[in-house]
């Protein structure tokens, strides 16, 4: 197929336009972040750095970027030991019923993010009688941040040769043997991109967060839209915006290099989506 | 594996890690002799938690849409009742919002798909190879800002006195205000790398090989796309189609931000479960988003397209 010069330069224009639709609304933040008029009319009247100040003295988003970094990290540690055993078995053994917890791995991805929150909620609060808190909320990210993990382990482990443990096998090692030798490090990186995509994925997690965090629990997003439509508070969201923006590059860069292919979305997922 | 250690020779240097590692190689011949013990190992704790957790969670949800809410005490009543699955499918509001959520679902979808598969080609197929990755992280950045700082963003743009109306002024255009079209306009901007990144894997999994052959049996571009590319690009579609459709069938945060009064299904379910207290109307009405969501997987379950996601 041989495209001609002015299709070419077409396509180059509309990806470059549709590039341009992707960030000018980020660049609309940053540039916000800075703008001395609360009401942030376009163009911007004058430059500042109140909010910058304000957004770090704060105690409010220190407390929420605490909550916020807890609960990523024990999701995150969660949803790689179960997301790497799922990989492990559904890509390696053929069983009764496998087909079926093909299935169950997607359904948090695949039903919308409201689902999912009611879902738990309802689990907690009136079957179990649980009070919600910051535990529930980890377990319901660890349950879609799972998804991420298992993604990305597949990927890899569809992609290397079984010919390596087997020859573990035969020249003797266990089964423990073989895994730490010749399974996981060849695992590690997809290992490392499974979890920074967790880890942003709950970071980042609004939707399912709302029906599961306990009543005066704050995670960075829930404090964001608690503060969203304060007139006094919005200029120090716009800072927090912008701080968010910047780390979220660090870790799909991150991600992208060291998983060397493309990253499915299913593994990004949800994000928010699930919100 | 245990017998030899069994065996060392006396004079053989021994380490307080012996015992524990002889037993864990006894665990370990077992496990190489069983491969179903290795399957119930790997697999029990999180198929588990699956089942446990999410499954448990849906039956639950199931259950409680049948259950009605004491007017005086506030408390759940398990008595069985169809009274919220039938106000949800037969009171007129209900139907608008659903209706309404819908179409804004449908619109999102078809808006990213038109978006999405002209930049996924040019990204694949045409960009230089060294411009291939950056433009792939380029279009996962955005990905990654929070779904909140996107929303807000929007409600920025489209703010009276805002980007949109000072852009559109000299041509006469005014920013359409917070209502359905924002909330449509954002979800597509949201929701719009999910449906690239697909297809673009989709494209970029399609051997150049195939289609030079079939430029060289005389195909016009137009024809090789058509009759090559699509339908081998058809699961990634639907890939892309399943996250922005699901993703914007359940939301209600976008609508609150930049929705005006728009109601969505979300909404509905969001305020039940706050404001109203009312858990089990909240369940009736998320089964719809469910029931829609399981259908739709249901028709493309055979392209392939769950293996995409």
């Amino acid at each position: 197929m041989r495209l001609s010069r002015s299709a070419k330069v077409v396509l180059g224009v509309i990806t470059a336009l549709v590039f341009l639709f992707i960030y000018t609304p980020l660049l609309l933040v940053v540039v916000n972040s800075f703008n001395a008029d609360r009401t942030f009319g376009w163009p911007p009247k004058g430059f500042t750095l109140e909010w910058w100040g304000k957004a770090f003295d704060s105690p409010g988003v220190r407390e929420a970027v605490v909550s916020s970094l807890w609960v990523a990290v024990v999701a995150t540690v969660v949803s790689l030991v179960l997301g790497t055993l799922l990989a492990l078995s559904l890509q390696r053994y053929a069983f009764f019923g496998r087909d079926v917890i093909n299935l169950l791995v997607i359904l948090p991805i695949a039903l919308p993010g409201v689902v999912t929150g009611i879902a738990l909620n309802n689990m907690f609060t009136t079957i179990l009688g649980v009070p919600l808190s910051l535990w529930t909320v980890v377990i319901a990210h660890a349950t879609f941040c799972m998804v991420t993990v298992f993604n990305n382990v597949i990927a890899r482990l569809r992609r290397m040769s079984p010919g390596l443990e087997e020859a573990s096998a035969d020249l003797g090692a266990g089964v423990f043997t073989t895994f730490n030798l010749v399974t996981f490090p060849q695992l590690r990186s997809a290992l490392l991109a499974g979890g920074l995509l967790a880890f942003a994925l709950s970071f980042d997690e609004i939707i399912v967060t709302t029906f599961t965090i306990g009543a005066g629990e704050t995670t960075l997003p829930i404090w964001i839209l608690q503060n969203l439509f304060r007139p006094n508070q919005a200029p120090v969201v716009n800072v927090v915006a912008v701080v968010l923006i910047v780390v979220s590059i660090v870790p799909i860069w991150l991600a992208q290099r060291l998983s060397g292919e493309s990253v499915g979305v299913g593994g990004a997922r949800v994000k928010a989506e699930k919100g | 594996m245990a017998q030899q250690i069994q065996q060392l020779p006396p004079g053989a240097p021994r380490t307080a890690g012996d015992v524990p590692r002889a037993k864990a190689n006894t665990f370990s011949a077992l496990l190489h002799r069983s491969p179903r013990l290795r399957l119930a190992g790997l697999l029990t704790a999180p198929a588990l938690w699956l089942v446990l957790v999410y499954i448990a969670a849906l039956a639950a949800l199931l259950v409680t849409a049948f259950w009605t809410v004491d007017t005086f005490t506030g408390q759940v009543s398990t008595e069985w009742t169809t009274e919220n699955i039938v106000t949800v499918l037969t009171d007129p509001v209900y139907q608008r919002i659903t209706l309404r959520t819908l179409w804004i679902a449908v619109a999102v979808t078809l808006i990213d798909m038109v978006l999405a598969l002209p930049i996924a080609f040019f990204i694949a197929k045409v960009a230089p190879a060294r411009w291939e990755k950056l433009l792939v992280v380029a279009v996962l950045m955005p990905l990654w800002a929070s779904y909140l700082v996107k929303a807000y963003a929007w409600r920025n743009v489209l703010a009276e006195g805002g980007l949109l109306e000072w852009l559109g002024a000299p041509i006469g255009l005014s920013s359409p205000g917070y209502g359905e079209t924002a909330v449509i306009l954002t979800l597509s901007y949201i929701w719009l790398p999910y449906m690239i990144l697909p297809i673009y894997a989709g494209f970029d999994r399609v051997p150049d090989s195939l289609l030079e052959a079939s430029g060289d049996l005389g195909a016009k571009p137009l024809t090789t796309m058509r009759l090559v590319m699509l339908p081998l690009l058809v699961p990634s579609i639907i890939a892309g189609t399943i996250f922005t459709f699901s993703l914007s069938l359940g939301d209600y945060i976008t609508a609150q931000i930049v929705g005006g009064t728009t109601q969505m299904l979300g909404t509905v379910v969001y305020a039940n479960v706050g404001a109203a207290n009312n858990l089990p109307f909240a369940a009736a009405v998320s089964l719809v988003p469910i029931a829609i969501i399981m259908f739709y997987l249901f028709i493309v379950r055979r392209t392939g397209a769950l293996n995409n996601l």
